[in-house]
């Protein structure tokens, strides 16, 4: 009985499939703008692969300088806590500092009214736009996202965000009419759709850094992409080693129970 | 062939080498089993966020003598309070002797500063918010604190002189910043 | 348990005795997975898969407890709150990946156990409540992962909530009023939200009280082994401990040291970026993809695209998706060839590595996005593998004429190592 049905029922999903097969057109839609889309160019990094990976702190707090001077006019970094550049070389003090240069939100302790005071260690990178709405209607409808998992965030992490930053330039010539950089965009053949709302955010020597590094376009991008990478997974490193000692421990365990195996089995065929 | 005798052979040929390899694989699998429960057992300690609320800033420049504030320090209550010289008086007045936990007045303020009493608002006997801070609120038998839950009693300088708390309301680490601005933590 | 030489439980600590008298959990564990449960001697390492899948249960149970004292069932804040898992939370980032992977984990030996019972014949006579059981569990697994990565609340969570839950739609007449009694609402939000994460919670429990019934179904007849002979006499078998237990010990080591080189060197290998993005309503990721463990069935399910009969296509896939599962319910009355292992059925064995070969390229297909050529290479797929269980399988179970078999179990592995002497020795 089972045998039977089970036939008749296989009979029904597979006529299904080749009337599917037979009914769907072999070729794919056009698609354009893949043509002019570039794959995302690498980025090595300090912090890359599993061999001694560290964070590059001159690299980061560079990077972090680039972050507040230029993203952070409109890119928020919800995620980020200032007491977490600890991270990457900052005194307790210097962080106390640093968070003071910020106005956090907060309501005024007589009135309710919203007010902002000074930053504490404790507090977040502060939003540029109260909310979604906001940033919106200052970016001409388009929504810068929040940075804080970026590099998690996008196909090609770091490596996309570099590409992006460096990767301003004007239309190929032979680029159709329809996929032309309408009012408003900007042509980037490593953005999905090759025009973005972001206009050219970097230029050489935009920011002056301190400890004396050229600020071309190439560091900046460098610099801001490695930043990117500790926002997003402040604990890359420690994980990496932890898994190290993990690893050995487990591998010893590994061939100790493999000895122990072979042991009991000696006398038995198996 | 037996299953046993076949084990059993194995065995007497030679047991040391063998026993010392199947005890050290369990070893392994038993010092492994303790050091996975080491982050089993810590995730349930305050997590970073928590731990960076560890300051608070307080401007006690509004405080009159005689009156008395509710802050908080890590969400605990902290009761800031401006002691008139009476009350200052009263404390250093009490032999050390009558008290269930010995501690003077100048050892629970800072030098120069003895009119600011500043005390976690939790009561050391079961963890309520005693009254006494605000103003018309029940201030005990001492003229300081009231544990409204059990019935502690303390006095001017917080210190536990009736009731079932045993010790004195705890002084949080504090130090002023400026003669307005204390900051705790 | 199952056969009349096994060794029964004698206490020999007073407190043994007196435990046993009472409440016999000693002889339980004794006779299920210790000297008093006697095991075919020539299991080979994919007899491995079961112990490590309850393995990997206990580790996605652990670290889920421990990961739900963290975590906010709310969509307001509960993608903020995985992240303030992985941020700030102790040791947070190595339970949120352990569990992330570890579901990964659990659906690799899942895998290759279901591959073993296939290829073995371990659904047949008299296991088949195994199998059964088995299936139960498998399906118990689908539903819990789907719900738990719902959780995290990112872009992927968010449509593969609300792309499973259209499935529902594809039901006439009630298929729409029943997606949003699911839900809770008319997109996944809040309410969707927090049933999932009950839910989620609660089946793995589900699960290890099937897992305790198909150990008990496994039992009464005892394990299968490659050779599909059943147990003859005492020589056939060894005791489950220490023989098997040390073995299970070696492979739990490589199956730890997998799963910890994934998540300590490699944890969104198998994710998705799109989920690092919090979940938006209004705005659909450009490829929705599920998680690798359900490609083969996302294929099948995209597999149809034509009108059928009076059914749509959107209805055949949902249909056949559940179908290419619920057909394993009836593979073992199916295949009636009485061979169970493969090693003995020659033109099965042929058609078991398409099928695997089949649902490999199912994999490959459910990954990509819906263009040529995978989905003219999804519907090839999705006919082979209904074809397979439903046609071939019924037939050459009829035709096939096995290859001479051992008469038992010894037999067997003394002709194995009749050519290669020098291990015989001890």
């Amino acid at each position: 009985m089972v045998r039977p049905l089970g036939f008749l029922v296989g009979l029904g999903f597979i006529t299904a499939l080749v009337l599917a097969i037979f009914t769907t057109p072999l070729s794919n839609e056009p698609n354009a703008a893949y043509a002019f889309h570039k794959k995302a160019r690498p980025l090595k990094l300090a912090s890359d692969g599993i061999l001694l990976p560290h964070w590059d702190k001159a690299q980061l707090q560079r990077g972090m300088q680039v972050y507040k001077e230029v993203c952070s006019a409109c890119h928020s970094l919800n995620l980020v806590a200032f007491r977490n550049i600890a991270d990457f070389g900052y005194t307790d003090g210097q962080i106390k500092t640093f968070a003071k240069g910020f106005q956090v939100p907060s309501i005024n302790p007589d009135t309710g009214e919203p007010a902002t005071r000074d930053g504490l260690p404790s507090d977040y990178f502060p939003a540029p736009y109260a909310n979604e709405v906001a940033a919106r209607a200052a970016n001409n409808n388009a929504l810068p996202p929040d940075l804080s998992l970026i590099t998690k965030a996008r196909e090609g992490g770091k490596n996309y965000v570099y590409s992006l930053l460096t990767g301003y330039q004007n239309p190929p010539a032979n680029l159709p009419k329809e996929l032309q950089p309408s009012t408003g965009l900007h042509y980037n053949p490593y953005f999905a759709n090759l025009n973005l709302a972001m206009a050219k955010p970097l230029t050489d020597g935009q920011v002056t850094y301190a400890d004396g590094t050229k600020s071309t376009v190439d560091q900046m991008a460098k610099d801001v992409s490695a930043f990117l990478v500790w926002t997003a997974e402040p604990k890359l490193i420690k994980r990496i080693q932890v898994g190290y000692a993990v690893f050995f421990f487990l591998l010893i365990f590994t061939v100790l129970t493999y000895l122990s195996y072979r042991n009991i089995w000696a006398d038995k065929k198996h | 062939m037996a299953t046993e005798s076949e084990l059993n052979a194995g065995i007497e040929d030679g047991v040391r080498r063998r026993d010392f390899i199947n005890i050290a694989a369990v070893s392994f699998a038993g010092v492994g089993a303790v050091a996975v429960v080491l982050p089993l057992v810590n995730q349930m300690n305050p997590s970073a966020d928590v731990l960076a609320l560890s300051t608070t800033e307080i401007d006690i420049s509004a405080i009159q003598p005689g009156q008395a504030i509710k802050t908080s320090w890590r969400k605990q209550p902290v009761f800031v309070r401006n002691l008139v010289a009476k009350e200052i008086a009263d404390a250093k007045a009490v032999p050390l002797g009558d008290l269930r936990d010995p501690e003077t007045i100048d050892q629970r303020t800072k030098p120069g500063k003895e009119n600011w009493l500043i005390t976690l608002g939790v009561c050391t006997h079961l963890g309520c918010v005693p009254l006494g801070a605000a103003e018309g609120e029940n201030k005990g038998d001492f003229g300081g604190y009231f544990c409204p839950c059990h019935g502690s009693h303390y006095d001017t300088a917080a210190r536990i002189r009736k009731g079932p708390a045993p010790k004195n309301l705890v002084v949080p680490p504090y130090e002023f910043t400026s003669d307005t601005v204390v900051t705790i933590g | 348990m199952s056969f009349p030489w096994a060794k029964p439980y004698e206490p020999q600590h007073p407190l043994m005795k007196w435990m046993d008298e009472r409440l016999p959990i000693p002889r339980l564990v004794y006779n299920a997975t210790g000297p008093g449960y006697p095991v075919p001697r020539n299991l080979n390492y994919f007899w491995n898969f079961g112990v490590l899948a309850g393995a990997a249960l206990m580790i996605q149970i652990i670290t889920g407890i421990v990961l739900a004292m963290h975590y906010a069932a709310n969509a307001g804040v509960a993608f903020n709150s995985v992240e303030h898992i992985m941020r700030d939370v102790n040791a947070g980032w190595f339970l949120r990946y352990a569990h992330m992977n570890g579901a990964s984990m659990f659906f690799i030996v899942v895998y290759l156990h279901i591959f073993r019972g296939l290829y073995y014949g371990s659904y047949k006579a008299p296991r088949e409540m195994v199998w059964l059981l088995g299936v139960v569990i498998f399906l118990l697994m689908m539903a819990t992962a789907f719900m738990g990565y719902v959780l995290p609340w990112g872009q992927m969570s968010f449509w593969g909530a609300q792309v499973i839950t259209g499935f529902f739609s594809a039901i006439p007449v009630v298929g729409e009023p029943m997606r949003v009694w699911l839900l809770g609402g008319f997109v996944p939000d809040n309410s969707a939200l927090n049933r999932f994460f009950s839910l989620h919670y609660l089946l793995p429990f589900v699960i290890a009280g099937v897992i305790i019934l198909h150990i008990w179904a496994l039992h009464i007849p005892g394990s299968s082994n490659p050779t599909g002979i059943e147990v003859k006499d005492e020589q056939d078998t060894v005791p489950f401990h220490p023989y098997y237990t040390a073995k299970d010990g070696f492979g739990l080591g490589v199956f730890l040291l997998a799963f910890v080189a994934l998540t300590f060197f490699s944890p969104n290998l198998l994710g998705h970026p799109d989920n690092y993005i919090p979940a938006n309503s209004l705005s659909t990721p450009a490829h929705i993809v599920p998680e690798w463990y359900f490609w083969p069935f996302y294929a099948i399910l995209r597999a149809f695209t034509f009108n059928f009969l009076w059914i749509d296509a959107k209805l055949w896939g949902v249909i056949a998706m559940f179908a290419s599962i619920a057909l394993l319910f009836f593979l073992p009355w199916l295949d009636s060839s009485p061979v169970k292992s493969s090693n003995y059925r020659p033109l099965y064995r042929i058609f078991f590595w398409v099928l695997m070969a089949d649902i490999a390229l199912l994999a490959v297909c459910g990954m990509k996005p819906a263009e040529q050529p995978w989905v003219i290479l999804s519907q090839l797929g999705a006919a082979y593998y209904f074809a397979h269980f439903l046609i071939i399988l019924p037939i050459i179970s009829r035709i096939e004429r096995p290859l001479p078999m051992p008469n038992s179990i010894t037999e067997a592995v003394l002709a194995k190592h009749a050519d290669k002497p020098s291990e015989t020795a001890a």
